[in-house]
Parts: structure tokens; C-alpha cells; sequence
């Protein structure tokens, strides 16, 4: 069965044009992350699919049901916000059950879920205290918490980690992957931090300007980008493009080689001159001039090279992407 | 740390600015509560002398007690003081919100014409008002002040109001409303608590000249039992001859209750809550 499904899905602000004819599902138990640039309009998708803005036009099906008449407390879902959004006034268990005494659910069956969810986020010791009194880790698990304790069919998160320091983000990224797998649950996920998207994903949906530009599976999208954008978007450091005619005269499709796929090789098709050296110790990122474009090459371990240098790059023809002026790719 | 923060020197002229300025600004008050306490000989022979043995006199406080019902006029003045600020609080952040939280056709102008009244003084409208009240049969009422008074804080109040509501995080709000709370659940429960400081400042802008106000309790409410407190206090200046003891007593004890309410308020300017809700 289907979590969700939009058909046709557009959005305008006045005469401002948001969403342009989304279309996707998310099957049962996916892990789904919208990444794209900011302001490619993926938080209004997920504003959208949670009713907190209504569709201009298209159908939202969340589990089968068309809900886009249906108020977002009806629809079955739960949110976790970047900003964590917690109730200021109410202390962790308060705002963990806020949801569920709306819905009149019984006090067993609140404790119940309450007790399950703070032994999943290991919350319990601060049930008692107030949002005030918790550092930003402790409250985004208590936001995680709170959307747990709903049994959502489809739990949304809007950049749940972008407030956090980078130690904390990996942590929580991790306990957002183990949670996803304990509970079987759909879930979306939006991030504009492309590591983010490939580590979490099992389908990533790539946006810009509000079109969907490609969907697949991270190692899909990888290894197959359909164009320029995904194929730059994804993938760090930054796949290189540049005009293909740099190793082939009269090619005026432009080439694209990631960085990783580059090595040294003096009898190779680019003829560099060394701007910058980041070493890493496991990887050495060099990045060139080839004929003013600049290039970035990830070399495997420790090497001797210094700005200034001239050296020369290789690459595997076959790991080289080929798109043509409109930023398609082409063969 | 602020280097200019740890400077004494600086911290020394801070201190005595704000001193000088407090003091300043007491004075009038100071002079006002100690000759209130003095016979009339020693008002005008030495006003900046401290009542001793033989200037101390609650001749004032006297003729305040025995002329006039001043219990009653005190009284009418917080009814109408207290249930203005109500209605302004809570009809300013109501239409606030709506102007800030929901787009709708016409909001932008809405908005404007609800500021106008700022620039409008509502004194303009005086006869049109009276013809309403005497209409309505308000005259006389401490209805009549408390409309009044609420038109005349509301565009003020929705005003600063919104501009705060505009700060309160909409995630928030949106988390309310997945979590199912009504739109008056999430505006009383989660917005109001924290605009707290705005609804303070609205409260204390607008306390000030409604308790003060001598205009219109003359021409809507002059009857003995809607006198306010202020208005009350006139029966002692005359037009040839003023009771000073008995104006500077009135005064005195006018002072009180505001000051009363104002540390309330002032109490809540201070208090932030909206430390932990968003980062």
C-alpha cells in the first residue's frame, strides 16, 4: 500500500508559482528525503502534504484517502519542526500528550506510549521538566518523542537537524535511521544537506525551482543522475563540469567527472595547475585550474602535492557524464 | 565580556544618569506627597520643606474624606480603568492575530485602518459621541468611559501587537494544530503566553492617560455616581478659590492604585518565557 500520493500537486502564492505538478508516492515503511536547494520550494511540499497549506490544485492521498479537505489533525500524520516547536508551557510528558488528549484517548493508553516513546529516546529522566531546562539534542528528541507517541501513518520532518552542532547532527542522524527501523514507519524527510539525504534515504526526490528533477534511490541518483543539477547536487565535493572539448576538439557537450573518479597520471587528459591542497590524511582533496575551470580531484590517502604545481589529471572514460546545453544528459 | 560593561568609570556614569533622570522625574510626585501633608500657610510659604512638628496637618486628607463620596469616585476610576484594559488587551490581540496569522483579501488595508486611529485623536469625535451615548442612553454610565476608552486604546494596542504576533514562531502554531488545538486554543494558550511583554507595554501605555483622563468622564459621566477619581477632584479647584491641601491630597492617594498596576505590569515587561520553545 501507498503512505502517500500526490497527483498533479500545484502551488502558487498569488501570482507566485511554488510547486509546479508534483508527482510521487512513498510506499509503506519508506524513508523519503526532499532535498534541494533552499527556497526549491521542498518545505512548502511538506507543508502542503501536512495541510498546513492547502494545495492550489491536485490530490493528496495520505494511506489511500484523499485528504485535502482534511484538517492536519485529522490526516494521520505527525511533525517534527527545525525549530523543535515545543510548548513552552508544558513539561516533556505534557507535551508529549497534548496530541493524544485531544484525540480522548484513555490515560492507560497515553502513560503506555508515553513510557515507550521517552525508552526509545532515552527520555525518561527528564519527563518532569520543562523545555526550558534542555539542551537542543534533548529537545529535538522530545519533538521526536512527541510525533512517536501519535502512531502517525506518516511522520514528517522539516530540517529536524539544522539547529544542531555537527557531533549531535551525526548522533541524532543515526537515531533517526534506528528509529525508522524499529518502528516500520513512512517517513519524509527534508534537508537541503545532500550527506543527510544519500545516508538517511531509501528514495531521495531532488527539487529545484518546485519541479521534481529526479527520484530514485541515493546510489541511483549517484550513479545515474538524469541531469546536470542532481548530478551536481549530489555527491561531495561537487561533481566538476566542464566543456567537453578540454579533452576531445570539436565536443561542445559539457563533461562531468566527480572528484572521487580523478587520479594522477602524467599521461593524462587534463593539464592542471594546483591552486589549493586540502589533506585530510585518508584523502587528499587537490583543487586545479585546467584552463581557468576549476576542477576538484579526491585522492585516496596522503599525497606530496603543493599549490603551484603543475600535474596532470587522468580519469576512466567510462565514469565520465556527458550533458548537453540545456543541461540534459546525453551519451 | 562587554569591555564598556566592566568599566567603572562608565558604569559610574550610567549610574548617575539614570539616577539624575529617576530623580527628575520623582520629583513632582515627592513635592506633591509632602505637601500634601502641610497647612496651607506652609504650602505656599515653603513648598520644598518637609512637614515638621508645627506645618503637619491631614486638614486635606480630611476635607478629601468628608466631601464627596471618594471611595465611590476611586472606585469608578479602576471599573473603568481595569475594564478598559481588558477590552483593549484582549480585542487588540485578538484583531492582531487575525492580521498577522491569516492572510485573507483586504488584510494589508484592514491593518492601516485599524492603525489610523493612532494618527485621529479621539478627542475630534467628542459631539459625535455624546450624540451616541445620549442615543444609546449611555450617558452616565460607566459604559460610556469604558467604549470610549477601549476604541481609543484598540489601534495602539493592535498595532504593536501584531508586529509582536508576526515574531511568534509559526512552527509553533503549526505544531498545534497538528496536534488538533483549536485556532482559539493555540492563540490563548500558546501565542497570548508568549506576547506577554507586548500585552504589558499596551497595559501600561494605555492605563496612564484613562486614569487621568478629565475630558470625557466631564461630558459623558459627570453624574455623582459615575464621578471618576480625577473629575472628582475638581470640586476643590475652584475658579477663584482652590482648596490646595485637599487637590494635593486627592492627588496623593490617586497615585496609589496606578502605581499598583503599573509594578504588575512592569513585572511582566521583565519575565521572558519564550526562553525554550525555539532555539
Amino acid at each position: 500500500m501507498t503512505a502517500l500520493s500526490l497527483q498533479n500537486v500545484n502551488k502558487s502564492f498569488g501570482e507566485v508559482h511554488v510547486l509546479k505538478d508534483i508527482n510521487m508516492e512513498v510506499e509503506e515503511g519508506e524513508f523519503v528525503v526532499f532535498v534541494g536547494p533552499s527556497g526549491c520550494g521542498k518545505s512548502t511540499l511538506l507543508r502542503v502534504i501536512a495541510g498546513l497549506e492547502d494545495a492550489s490544485s491536485g490530490e493528496i492521498r495520505i494511506g489511500g484517502d484523499v485528504v485535502n479537505l482534511t484538517p492536519p489533525s485529522k490526516r494521520g500524520i505527525a511533525m517534527v519542526f527545525q525549530s523543535y516547536a515545543l510548548y513552552p508551557h508544558l513539561n516533556v510528558r505534557g507535551n508529549m500528550t497534548l496530541a493524544l488528549k485531544q484525540e480522548r484517548q484513555s490515560k492507560a493508553v497515553i502513560e503506555e506510549r508515553v513510557q515507550e516513546a521517552s525508552r526509545m529516546l532515552n527520555l525518561e529522566p527528564y519527563l518532569e521538566r520543562f523545555p526550558s531546562e534542555l539542551s537542543g539534542g534533548q529537545r529535538q528528541r522530545v519533538a521526536i518523542a512527541r510525533a512517536i507517541v501519535r502512531e502517525p501513518k506518516l511522520f514528517l520532518f522539516d530540517e529536524p537537524l539544522s539547529n544542531l552542532d555537527a557531533a549531535l547532527r551525526m548522533n541524532t542522524r543515526i537515531e533517526i535511521a534506528n528509529l525508522h527501523r524499529q518502528l516500520g514507519a513512512s517517513m519524509i524527510y527534508v534537508t537541503h544537506d545532500q550527506t543527510e539525504a544519500m545516508t538517511l534515504a531509501d528514495k531521495i526526490v531532488v527539487l529545484r525551482d518546485g519541479r521534481v528533477e529526479q527520484i530514485g534511490s541515493p546510489m541511483e541518483l549517484y550513479n545515474n543522475p538524469a541531469n546536470q543539477f542532481v548530478a551536481g547536487f549530489l555527491g561531495s565535493p561537487a561533481m566538476n563540469f566542464f566543456p567537453a572539448e578540454l579533452v576531445q576538439d570539436g565536443d561542445d557537450r559539457t563533461m562531468g567527472v566527480r572528484p572521487e573518479d580523478l587520479f594522477l597520471d602524467d599521461s593524462g587528459a587534463l593539464a592542471a595547475r594546483v591552486s589549493h591542497v586540502e589533506k585530510l590524511g585518508g584523502d587528499t582533496n587537490v583543487i586545479a585550474q585546467v584552463n581557468r575551470h576549476q576542477i576538484t580531484a579526491r585522492l585516496f590517502g596522503q599525497h606530496a602535492v603543493e599549490p603551484g604545481q603543475d600535474l596532470r589529471l587522468g580519469f576512466n572514460p567510462q565514469n565520465a557524464f556527458h550533458f548537453n546545453g540545456e543541461g540534459m544528459r546525453v551519451e | 565580556m562587554n569591555k564598556a560593561r566592566s568599566n567603572p568609570l562608565n558604569t559610574l556614569m550610567m549610574h548617575g544618569a539614570l539616577i539624575l533622570y529617576t530623580l527628575i522625574a520623582l520629583f513632582p510626585v515627592f513635592v506633591i506627597l509632602i505637601n500634601s501633608f502641610k497647612e496651607r500657610r506652609s504650602i505656599f510659604r515653603e513648598p520644598l520643606a518637609l512637614p515638621n512638628a508645627e506645618s503637619y496637618s491631614t486638614i486635606g486628607y480630611n476635607t478629601v474624606m468628608q466631601q464627596g463620596d471618594f471611595f465611590l469616585y476611586f472606585q469608578n476610576s479602576m471599573t473603568v480603568t481595569v475594564a478598559s484594559l481588558f477590552f483593549v488587551l484582549l480585542f487588540g490581540a485578538m484583531a492582531a492575530y487575525a492580521l498577522s496569522e491569516y492572510r485573507f483579501r483586504g488584510n494589508m488595508l484592514m491593518g492601516l485602518y485599524l492603525a489610523l486611529g493612532i494618527m485621529i485623536p479621539i478627542r475630534i469625535g467628542t459631539v459625535a459621541i455624546l450624540e451616541m451615548m445620549v442615543a444609546t442612553g449611555l450617558v452616565n454610565t460607566l459604559w460610556a468611559l469604558i467604549l470610549v476608552y477601549t476604541a481609543q486604546g484598540l489601534p495602539l494596542a493592535v498595532f504593536i501587537l501584531s508586529e509582536f504576533m508576526r515574531q511568534v514562531s509559526d512552527d509553533l502554531k503549526n505544531a498545534g494544530r497538528i496536534d488538533g488545538l483549536s485556532e482559539y486554543t493555540i492563540f490563548f494558550r500558546l501565542v497570548l503566553p508568549l506576547v506577554r511583554p507586548a500585552m504589558a507595554t499596551v497595559a501600561v501605555f494605555n492605563m496612564i492617560p484613562i486614569w487621568n483622563d478629565l475630558w470625557f468622564p466631564l461630558i459623558l459621566a459627570p453624574a455623582e455616581e459615575t464621578k471618576t477619581l480625577t473629575l472628582g477632584s475638581q470640586v476643590f479647584i475652584g475658579q477663584f478659590v482652590t482648596d490646595w491641601n485637599a487637590v494635593l491630597s486627592a492627588l496623593s492617594m490617586a497615585i496609589l492604585p496606578v502605581l499598583v498596576l503599573y509594578v504588575i505590569f512592569s513585572r511582566q515587561l521583565i519575565r521572558g518565557i519564550t526562553s525554550g520553545a525555539v532555539k
